[in-house]
């Protein structure tokens, strides 16, 4: 019953002295354990989480896996070789690029810097994005107009075009200017969809009673409302989390992305994409390890939501 | 298991999509020369936005250059193949000495307008590109000229709007002074600036650059601006090379793959460079329609003899000689470039006039002992380099093969050094920035070796910006230009082409070649040496 | 609500003004000299350069520039591109209308095809439907844009050849069917996302159950009811990704060769080529305004909740 727990919890948020809520010896599980109860014996979770965990561990120690340099190359032997996929975790195993470099040594180690840029992008815009969109939908009035103006501004500049101009006016481009660019450019979209869900959540009977109990504002922001609202904003992030790993390789593709020297997905998948019909594995490979790091945080992404939705409870 | 499942469905779905995209082609290669040819047959080529509107002495790009090319014929041309010089609209071209020249020009030309080609259009035309008031971008073409200065100085209004070296003894005489002696003069009349205009050019130059009217083969019908630029052959052009179609329509592409998928669909005649994913295939996708042409254009990456890295060796040439012995020009060109270039032999490349076989001798060939003596000779072993290009033009893969060629043979640091565009490297290079390399390139204005030497490696040359200067060089590209005859200039050149390698302001890497085809609807395309299509010689097939 | 409108159109003078502003000042501050940039290769001409830049302002201080630049759009010149010589407001009519079209087909892909599979989805939550729809999206997200368009073009022209490789005639709606579904891909599979999420969740709701209940039909519940309040994250979303399609085609746009604004905007940032890029980017502000206003008014209309005084 969705309402039980609302209930339950606007009852927590009581001042003392109006509801008396007999204080039970059994302190009322937030919504957060809660949510972590669910989410351990959840499969989809599970899974992705190890394979996130996988990921983040070949993000940090590449050479774990394989002690093959993946900027040494061989263009008279390997030039295009093709993968042998029974040299399990050899040199090999995925094939050579247009460089004649190791493939496999190549997706391991550009894990990082795709990883950094999807991580660390998605995480900027949700809590700049979040937090404008909530202080926007909450106070409404003229406060919601100047943020919304405000967002408007930025949301005019076209994510790839405004990309395009403020790593332009880099001359040492590095994964932390991508990451500032498309973030900067990014949080407005989570913003306009917070606010929106916002909207809708403030209007409910649970955050009503809440206010009419006296709730401070905080408490009800982020005890009522964001639980509620959050959902749309997990899922468009983790399907941005993706989008912005895909957007760093066309920005690479426009040649204006991670400097070429950085070992990057998309790095290799844009200098891939020339060979697309004689060699086809030399783009597949770190295609392959995009979609399905994206895969994993979609997985995450849905499995979370569905863990901190009270109303799917 | 959700997870597992979807990824199997991604990694399947993935890999179809990938197996049908390798094996396209195979479709079928006839070339097309058994068919009937329709003489009013149009047919399309690529082409990109001209930047400019069409004024010859104004038009630098590739996009308006071949559209100006088509629409004004100029007193010389250049042979297709051979490069050699040909006169057009000139009847004769009389050297008298080193600087004057007496042109005679061809009766029976005229303008699509109607209007006759006298000497006048030339000598017109010549005087408004020169004068600075007009702030064309070719006038610096015109500074051979006597009085080049008085219409257009360094600094402030021209003093004059008529060069004193140019005069018109009659409708079809042009004299020439010449203010220093230039015995290839008249290789630089076959450039695009030296166009003759009708006189309803200076009524509105701007408005007729939006529907130019020029003497050439093709006249202009339509410019539908982002889209394409459509011309008709025109009926009563006088060159020899009467075109054998009924027009050319400059169809504009932003990318290369675009047009080479239209080309292999046959929506696309005639292309003009096969795009980077399209060259391992393009023999099998159009089998005989194929073409593959030498180009007079060179790479290289140059040196920036002021950087601190550079001043800070031994031996500055023996350094160079070594990186370049380095570099695997063979193997690059055969996998990364994929058959696109030649390896370079020297400064010069083969179909340019004064072109001397093998002049870089065993510099530039791959030689990694060699390469790390010298370079340790040099006192560069513990060095680090970089080569700036920008990202924005197809290099980043050669330049990563060449650094990767560098470090393993001479265990020199070699990194690449991208800018986003071209102008924050052009940024970077007039400032005098460059770390230690920068790549470089010339693309020939006219075929002859002192094209590709004076204005590049000369001590004061405008287009040396890594700031070389070799005394020698300096004395016998001075002797070249008073030499008395063409050919002993190109002598000369030569020797000095010879002396650059004892120092070597730069690495030669390879010449460009024209890799292209054409559609199924169309026969006879071949290229010429600046890697655009004989347009008059394209015949388009009967429907 | 017409004083609502109202206040909103006028809150537009200060956003137009600012992002204005922002993009003149990006503009300038990119590196290079676009000037000098004009010889490429060559040795350029000094006193050409000084002529260009004279006529052009560049020799002014950056907000003078802007304030010319400023004062005269609004007496409606656009101002003139320093590289081409034309005026910006003839080129925008040429590339407008282009990229207008293949955004509204994008957008329309978008609607329908985004809607249905989430639909399809959010009504049959865990079953197969719905890990079809994951897996179709996961694909469309994960692969860059420029691989997805190469793919699509080397399946649909290529080998079955249904269409041209690239767009012949932009005016030509068919043609631009196939960029369309590329340039919405993106967007297509956050729809359905977002569709199915919201269609999950209210599908418990208690109203729904009430209508069920009641013993309303399936489709008045699901046509009427569900949807209506399903639709609101949809919405919001779809009213600024209007602007966002039509100012991201540059990628689509060069693969497929059509000849709109993204393309004009890529080289005219290339080319610092200022009064281009603030002419384009400009109209496509307004664009993302108005449309953002109309998602405004739509919530009121889906959520009788919402009110604007």
């Amino acid at each position: 019953m969705p309402e039980t727990l609302n209930k339950a919890s606007a009852g927590a948020a009581e001042t003392p002295a109006v509801t008396p809520v007999p204080v039970a010896a059994e302190k009322p599980r937030s919504l957060w354990s809660d949510a972590w109860r669910d989410l351990r014996r959840n499969p989809v979770f599970v899974i992705s989480a190890v394979l996130i965990v996988f990921l983040l561990v070949v993000a940090a120690f590449p050479g774990l896996f394989t002690s093959v340099d993946p900027d040494h190359a061989d263009l008279g032997k390997h030039y295009l070789g093709v993968p042998s996929y029974s040299h399990f975790f050899q040199e090999d195993w995925f094939g050579y690029d247009v460089q004649g470099r190791s493939i496999f040594a190549r997706v391991l180690f550009g894990a990082r810097a795709s990883i950094i840029v999807g991580v660390c992008v998605t995480l900027f815009v949700t809590l700049l994005g979040g937090l404008v969109g909530m202080l926007a939908g909450y106070f409404g009035g003229w406060f919601d107009s100047l943020l919304s103006r405000i967002t408007d501004v930025f949301f005019g500049i076209p994510l790839l075009l405004g990309a395009i101009v403020v790593l332009n006016a880099f001359t040492h481009r590095t994964i932390w200017t991508v990451v500032l660019a498309l973030g900067i450019l990014g949080w407005t979209q989570l913003a306009r969809v917070m606010r929106g869900s916002v909207l809708t959540v403030k209007q409910a009977d649970y955050v009503q009673a809440a206010k009419a109990l006296g709730a401070g504002t905080g408490r009800i922001m982020f005890r009522h409302i964001l639980p509620n609202a959050i959902a749309p904003v997990i899922v468009v992030a983790t399907i941005a989390l993706g989008g912005y790993i895909a957007a760093e390789a066309t920005l690479s593709f426009l040649g204006i992305g991670l400097p070429p020297s950085t070992v990057s997905w998309g790095n290799d998948i844009s200098s891939g994409q020339t060979v697309i019909r004689t060699a086809p594995h030399v783009l597949f490979f770190p295609s392959a390890m995009l979609s399905l790091t994206v895969l994993a945080f979609i997985m995450l992404g849905d499995a979370v939501r569905d863990a901190l939705d009270p109303k799917l409870r | 298991m959700r997870g597992a499942t979807s990824a199997k469905w991604v990694a399947g779905a993935a890999i179809i999509a990938l197996a049908a995209t390798a094996c396209g082609g195979g479709k079928d290669s006839t070339d097309n020369s058994g068919a009937a040819a329709d003489p009013a047959g149009v047919f399309s080529y690529q082409s990109s936005e001209p930047q400019h509107p069409i004024q010859p002495a104004n038009v630098m790009e590739t996009g308006g250059g071949r559209i100006t090319d088509v629409l004004f014929s100029k007193l010389v041309d250049f042979d297709p193949k051979s490069g050699a010089i040909e006169n057009v609209v000139a009847d004769s071209i009389k050297q008298d000495d080193a600087s004057h020249y007496t042109i005679k020009v061809k009766q029976g030309w005229t303008f699509h307008n109607g209007e006759k080609v006298t000497a006048k259009s030339f000598v017109d035309a010549w005087n408004w590109g020169a004068n600075a008031k007009n702030a064309q971008q070719n006038a610096s073409w015109f500074s051979d000229i006597k009085g080049y200065d008085e219409v257009h100085p360094e600094k402030g209004d021209p003093k004059s709007d008529k060069m004193s070296g140019l005069s018109t003894p009659d409708d079809y005489t042009i004299k020439v002074e010449l203010a220093n002696p230039a015995p290839y003069w008249t290789y630089k009349l076959g450039y695009s600036a030296f166009s003759p205009l009708p006189s309803v050019f200076y009524t509105n130059p701007k408005k007729y650059g939006e529907e130019p009217i020029g003497n050439g083969p093709y006249q202009f019908v339509k410019w539908n601006h982002n889209q394409d630029f459509l011309t008709k052959a025109y009926d009563k052009y006088a060159g020899a090379d009467k075109p054998k179609n009924g027009g050319v329509d400059f169809k504009f592409y932003t990318t290369s793959e675009a047009a080479y998928k239209d080309t292999v669909s046959n929506n696309l005649d005639v292309l003009d460079q096969v795009a980077p994913s399209g060259m391992a295939t393009y023999h099998q996708d159009l089998g005989k329609r194929a073409v593959d042409a030498p180009q007079n254009s060179i790479q290289t990456i140059a040196v920036a003899a002021y950087s601190p890295t550079i001043k800070g060796l031994k031996d500055r040439g023996k350094f160079m000689q070594g990186i370049s012995m380095a570099i695997d020009r063979d193997t690059i060109t055969k996998t990364v470039l994929q058959g696109s270039r030649t390896p370079a032999t020297g400064f010069v490349p083969p179909a340019v006039k004064g072109y001397s076989a093998d002049a870089c001798g065993e510099f530039c060939k791959y030689n990694p002992t060699k390469a790390k003596e010298l370079v340790t000779e040099a006192g560069g072993a513990n060095a680090t380099i970089s080569v700036l290009y920008n990202a924005d033009g197809g290099h980043k893969e050669w330049v990563t093969a060449v650094c990767s060629n560098i470090t393993q043979a001479t265990g020199v640091k070699c990194e690449s050094d991208s800018k986003a565009d071209f102008k924050t490297t052009l940024d970077v290079r007039t400032n005098k920035k460059v770390q230690s390399f920068y790549r470089s390139g010339w693309v020939q204005d006219y075929p002859l070796n002192a094209n590709f030497l004076k204005d590049l490696y000369g001590t004061t040359a405008a287009g040396n910006e890594g700031g070389y200067s070799n005394k020698t060089f300096d004395d016998l590209t001075g002797k070249a230009d008073k030499a008395a005859s063409l050919d002993e200039s190109v002598k000369l050149y030569q020797d000095a082409e010879k002396s650059l390698y004892a120092d070597m302001p730069a690495i030669p890497l390879w010449y460009y070649k024209t890799n292209a085809g054409y559609s199924a609807n169309v026969k006879n395309v071949t290229y010429d040496t600046f890697g655009k299509p004989v347009f008059t010689a394209v015949e388009v097939l009967k429907k | 609500m017409g004083r609502y409108v109202a206040r909103r159109l006028l809150q537009m003078i200060p956003v137009f003004i600012g992002t204005t502003l922002l993009i003149f000042l990006m503009v300038y501050s990119l590196p290079g000299d676009p000037v000098r940039a004009l010889w490429g290769d060559r040795p350029a001409d000094p006193q050409a350069m000084a002529r260009l830049r004279h006529e052009y302002w560049f020799d002014r201080p950056v907000l003078a520039q802007y304030w010319h630049y400023l004062s005269n759009v609004v007496t409606g010149d656009f101002g003139t591109s320093f590289v081409t010589g034309r005026k910006v407001i003839d080129v925008m009519a040429e590339t407008f209308p282009v990229t207008v079209r293949l955004a509204l087909v994008a957008f329309a892909v978008e609607v329908v095809v985004g809607l249905s599979l989430g639909l399809l989805a959010g009504l049959n939550r865990g079953k197969t439907w719905d890990k079809l729809v994951l897996v179709i999206t996961l694909l469309l997200i994960s692969i860059p844009i420029f691989v997805l368009g190469f793919i699509f073009q080397t399946i649909f022209a290529d080998q079955l050849g249904w269409v041209t490789p690239t767009v012949q005639n932009s005016d030509d709606i068919s043609q631009l069917i196939l960029p369309g579904v590329v340039l919405g891909s993106l967007s297509f599979a956050y729809i359905a996302r977002l569709s199915r999420t919201s269609l999950a969740e209210n599908l418990r709701a208690d109203y729904i159950r009430t209508a069920i209940a009641k013993g309303l039909p399936r489709r008045r519940v699901v046509g009427v009811h569900l949807m209506r309040n399903s639709l609101i994250p949809v919405v919001t979303f779809l009213g600024t990704d209007l602007g966002a399609l039509m100012g991201g085609a540059i990628v689509t746009e060069g693969i497929f060769n059509v000849h709109g604004i993204g393309n004009t905007l890529y080289r005219s940032i290339n080319q610092s080529d200022n009064a281009t890029v603030v002419g384009i980017v400009t109209i496509l502000v307004i664009v993302y305004l108005l449309s953002s206003l109309l998602v405004d008014l739509l919530y009121a209309a889906l959520d009788p909740r919402i009110r604007y005084a």
